[in-house]
């Protein structure tokens, strides 16, 4: 499985989200500059967390206009596999292809803690590799993961099975004590219509081996070189 | 053709939750600042901007809080004539 990873003058996750590729054999990462207007022959892309050009006037709101996105968004049109993670995640909400906006913690705090998520869905390329109903335990750190939208957008968003991923405590419950921002319905990640979008706030490439405190964020990864292999899902 | 100058305010929408303006409140209150009911805090853009017309400039900042200024899910946007966002004399 061929992924490219955008790098945005300001991400800093890129090189996880490249490594994290790199435990597996069958993936072939390759890094993406974000003033190229081509993504090559790949099978999914991924948009790492960091602050693109800074965060200036909005999280993602600058970096929607970057030249590579107009080749993402096509790659998503066309049923290619999108991961937004974090940043990438606001990024995906700012350009459309993802419902609903990310704001300011509820706190107002900046957040980087270990959080528990529970699994909503398998039905999807991005989880299949899970059960639904596992909880995994992923690291955060945002300050703007507060997911937002109007009621009607939500609930079509439950209606359509496209909540994959939910805040939830320990012991794998939806808890508002559990939810680390403030987001809407304890969301933490969501699906595009099709399926083929995915963006979370949490970072599963930085949860994939024990020396980094939990594996937990292979399955997500897992399932992509699982769906990117079946002809046809991954386009 | 002139320079017009434009002040977009963007404000968190209308009824949602502004967590900054909930923390601005109680820090007024903390400060001795009673009866501020609520507070809400956006951000002013200052444009100098080319056009035959301050309804044509007017017309172009509103283009541009639709694609970029503002996000249309979360905030409101107002656009009218402001201050000059580079002031006279200064270096550009």
């Amino acid at each position: 499985m061929r992924a490219a990873v955008v790098t945005f003058p300001g991400s800093n996750c890129d090189y996880d989200c490249y490594k994290a590729l790199q435990l597996f054999p069958g993936a072939e990462p390759r890094f993406v500059w974000h003033r190229e207007r081509s993504l090559g022959d790949v099978d999914a892309v991924f948009l790492p967390g960091g602050f693109a050009h800074g965060d200036y006037l909005r999280a993602g709101a600058i970096a929607r206009f970057s030249p590579v996105m107009t080749a993402v968004s096509a790659f998503a049109r066309e049923g290619g596999l999108v991961v937004g993670i974090c940043n990438g995640f606001q990024i995906l909400c700012e350009s459309g292809l993802l419902p609903g906006a990310l704001l300011r913690n509820r706190t107002l705090r900046f957040r980087s803690q270990w959080v528990h998520i529970r699994v909503e869905t398998t039905d999807n390329p991005f989880a299949s590799a899970y059960d639904a109903g596992d909880v995994l335990r992923i690291p955060i750190a945002h300050g703007e993961g507060n997911y937002y939208a109007d009621e009607k957008t939500l609930a079509e968003l439950e209606d359509e099975d496209r909540v994959v991923f939910r805040y939830v405590n320990r012991e794998g419950a939806v808890d508002p004590e559990a939810n680390p921002n403030g987001s809407a319905r304890s969301i933490a990640g969501i699906l595009s219509h099709e399926r083929n979008v995915l963006g979370l706030m949490p970072h599963p490439e930085r949860a994939m081996e024990p020396i980094l405190g939990s594996e937990d964020g292979r399955g997500l990864f897992e399932s992509i070189l699982a769906s990117a292999r079946v002809p046809g899902a991954a386009r | 053709m002139a320079t017009h100058h434009i002040e977009v305010r963007v404000k968190p929408r209308a009824g949602l939750l502004d967590p900054q303006g909930a923390a601005v409140r109680h820090a007024l209150e903390s400060l001795g600042f009673s009866g501020v009911a609520e507070v809400r805090v956006g951000k002013v853009i200052d444009l100098d901007i080319e056009a035959t017309s301050a309804s044509e400039a007017i017309a172009a900042a509103e283009e541009m809080c639709r694609k970029l200024l503002a996000n249309p899910v979360t905030e409101d946007f107002t656009v009218g004539r402001g201050p000059a966002a580079q002031p006279a004399g200064a270096k550009s």
